[in-house]
């Protein structure tokens, strides 16, 4: 296929149609409002479901009930609207079915803004909802990686009966890229052995998240555990620039990992031996390769669009083996390369030391910053 | 199940679309009528191996033990939206939800007015009893005006809780609806007629003809303190007039159609 220019959502839409999605239902939130918008005309147009429902409460449920039927299906949302699916979500995980959610993150908290940011990283990747439950979570940091890791996330998905989440920000989700789309593949319903569709010459089947007895409960949340940990083992995906020889090892995902590889780039061109570190998969966090990393770096600098959220993540593979330091734009606020490329110069400058938290000098640093 | 020696003296048996499955219902509540008259039509029109049943949150929570057909458990309240959800999918399929007035009018109001206003070709069963039965007879938005709950300790006052919402007549208003009628299940002759609602609730979804939904005002005996018999008379004679048993809406297509 030739390579178009296509808006980040537009594109996420078409990847997501051309991988065999049957059924999509959301409700409007900037900026994600072309993926329904895309939605509306295509699914139709093939002869597919689409439902834009009355409020993300209700679009996550007809999520929920389809991906009972055993079909491909998806929702997307951004951050206000995601805390309103976080209870469809948790009994999706707990009923033990696939499904895509696509979270285009802006600024928050509350109705916070509609710029990009990465605030929502703890909400996801940690839960959001009540229970105990991993979502997949892959952070793409370019339009072409977000259509890429769409069919990967529809097949993590249904191979591990979890949740999977395209997890991005308003930047990639609104800027236009060249981008080579998948071909159409033709929609195939698998004949899984739980789905509910009509007891027809088989016995019947019942699809729920409710176990009264803590023992059965307990077995279920253990069956969740092992298969999540089969994923930690499995399907941990990273990508790694410059490492070799690296002395500073800048760690960052998604558009905060993108920005920081410009960054990585302007100081190598000085003779700073910096790389970076660009998690995809955040939940599952590599935090084996983390460990590895920091062992033979000098210094990590955690590069984020929030205050430091992925930190606390880095900071349990390091555990206080290596210096950590850390720059974040926070409430929408997305750094320039150059901000980037003053702290790799800092960090590599100076004699970094381990501290117990690298949130509270860079917070000195933010506040003679902004003054 | 014993085996009758003369069939020909064979008066009452266990629906096909049951499982042999004792509920877990109290003595006097009309939950089980409710389930029985539905099973009884999945029976008579050959619907359940096609058919997929939602369960609520509420006392109707485990209401997928007992029907021989698939089911899946909703969150509160949305059970129509995973309606939705199903026959998106599944047009073939007959989907129907079992909600109770906790669910359906209360905590899921966004979902079921949608639901209908869509004209979603779902099948609704709504249990108006009153009361939250499960969680130990709280007041609902149906609670009469007066009435004693756990949460309405000196009866119902609609100046600071409000007053009670009819859901049919509400529902009716909707273009999106097809059928929607209440029923009562206080006693023999309004059972009849409750299976006959449901039946053409059944007969409008398998036309396509739009949203359907069976109101069924039901009794609570163990929260509303009163023994089974005395809970079929408050149903006669205090339930039924705030809540007016009757047809809300019959479409122009469901009247065509001549069921």
């Amino acid at each position: 296929m030739a390579r178009e220019l296509w808006e980040g959502n537009q594109a996420i839409a078409e990847g997501a149609i051309r991988s065999g999605l049957e059924a999509y239902f959301g409700y409007p939130i900037t900026p994600q409002n072309e993926i329904l918008e895309w939605m509306s005309r295509r699914m139709p147009e093939l002869g597919r479901a689409f439902v834009q429902a009355e409020a993300e409460l209700g679009a996550i449920n007809m999520v929920y009930g389809a991906a009972c039927a055993g079909v491909r299906v998806m929702t997307s949302s951004s951050s206000p609207g995601i805390s309103l699916m976080q209870e469809g979500l948790s009994y999706i995980a707990g009923t033990e079915i696939p499904m895509l959610l696509v979270n285009v993150m802006r600024g928050g908290p509350g109705l916070g803004n509609i710029a990009p940011s990465q605030g929502d990283y703890n909400q996801i990747c940690k839960g959001g909802g009540h229970g105990d439950y991993h979502p997949i979570v892959l952070a793409p940091a370019s339009v072409q990686e977000a259509v890429d890791l769409i069919p990967v996330a529809f097949d993590l998905a249904e191979k591990y009966l979890n949740i999977a989440c395209l997890l991005l920000d308003g930047s990639i989700g609104q800027m236009m890229e060249p981008v080579e789309l998948p071909p159409m593949r033709e929609v195939k319903r698998k004949d899984y052995p739980w789905a509910t569709n009509g007891a027809k010459d088989r016995a019947r089947r019942v699809l729920t998240s409710i176990y009264l007895e803590p023992e059965d409960e307990e077995k279920t949340n253990l069956r969740l555990l092992r298969r999540w940990q089969e994923v930690q083992a499995k399907e941990m995906r990273y990508k790694e620039y410059y490492l070799d020889q690296a002395q500073v090892v800048v760690i960052g995902f998604g558009t905060a990992g993108r920005i920081a590889l410009s960054a990585v780039r302007a100081a190598r061109a000085q003779g700073i031996q910096v790389g970076l570190f660009r998690p995809v998969t955040v939940s599952p966090f590599p935090y084996e390769r983390v460990a590895e990393l920091a062992a033979r770096a000098k210094v990590l600098l955690v590069v984020e669009m929030n205050s430091g959220q992925m930190l606390e993540d880095v900071r349990l593979a390091v555990n206080g083996r290596t210096p950590i330091e850390f720059y974040g734009r926070v409430g929408g606020m997305v750094p320039f390369p150059d901000e980037i490329l003053s702290e790799i110069q800092r960090v590599s400058r100076e004699t970094p030391k381990i501290v117990d938290d690298p949130g509270k000098a860079w917070m000195k640093r933010m506040d003679a910053a902004i003054k | 199940m014993a085996t009758i020696a003369v069939p020909q003296n064979l008066v009452y048996e266990r629906p096909d679309s049951f499982t042999d499955t004792p509920t877990h219902y109290c003595p006097g509540c009309t939950h089980g009528v409710a389930h029985r008259l539905i099973a009884e039509v999945l029976d008579e029109m050959n619907l359940a191996s096609r058919t997929i049943g939602v369960a609520p949150v509420g006392c109707a929570v485990f209401a997928y033990n007992y029907f021989a057909i698939d089911f899946v458990e909703a969150p509160h309240g949305r059970a129509p939206a995973m309606a939705t959800g199903l026959k998106r999918v599944l047009p073939e399929a007959i989907v129907f939800t079992y909600q109770g007035d906790g669910d359906l009018a209360s905590i899921g109001t966004g979902e079921i007015v949608h639901a209908a206003a869509r004209g979603e070709n779902i099948t609704v069963i709504f249990i108006n009893n009153a009361n939250f039965g499960m969680t130990g007879g709280q007041m609902a938005p149906t609670t009469l005006p007066g009435m004693k709950t756990t949460s309405s300790p000196n009866g119902r006052d609609v100046e600071t809780q409000g007053y009670p919402i009819r859901m049919a007549e509400m529902l009716a208003t909707l273009d999106g609806s097809g059928y929607i009628v209440r029923r009562s299940l206080h006693d023999p002759k309004n059972i009849r007629l409750a299976k006959k609602a449901i039946r053409l609730a059944f007969e409008v979804q398998v036309r396509g003809l739009g949203f359907s939904l069976v109101e069924l005002l039901s009794t609570c005996p163990s929260n509303w303190n009163l023994t089974p018999v005395e809970s079929l008379k408050f149903v006669e004679e205090k339930m039924v007039p705030y809540y007016p048993l009757g047809d809300y809406k019959v479409s122009p297509a469901v009247s065509a159609a001549k069921i």
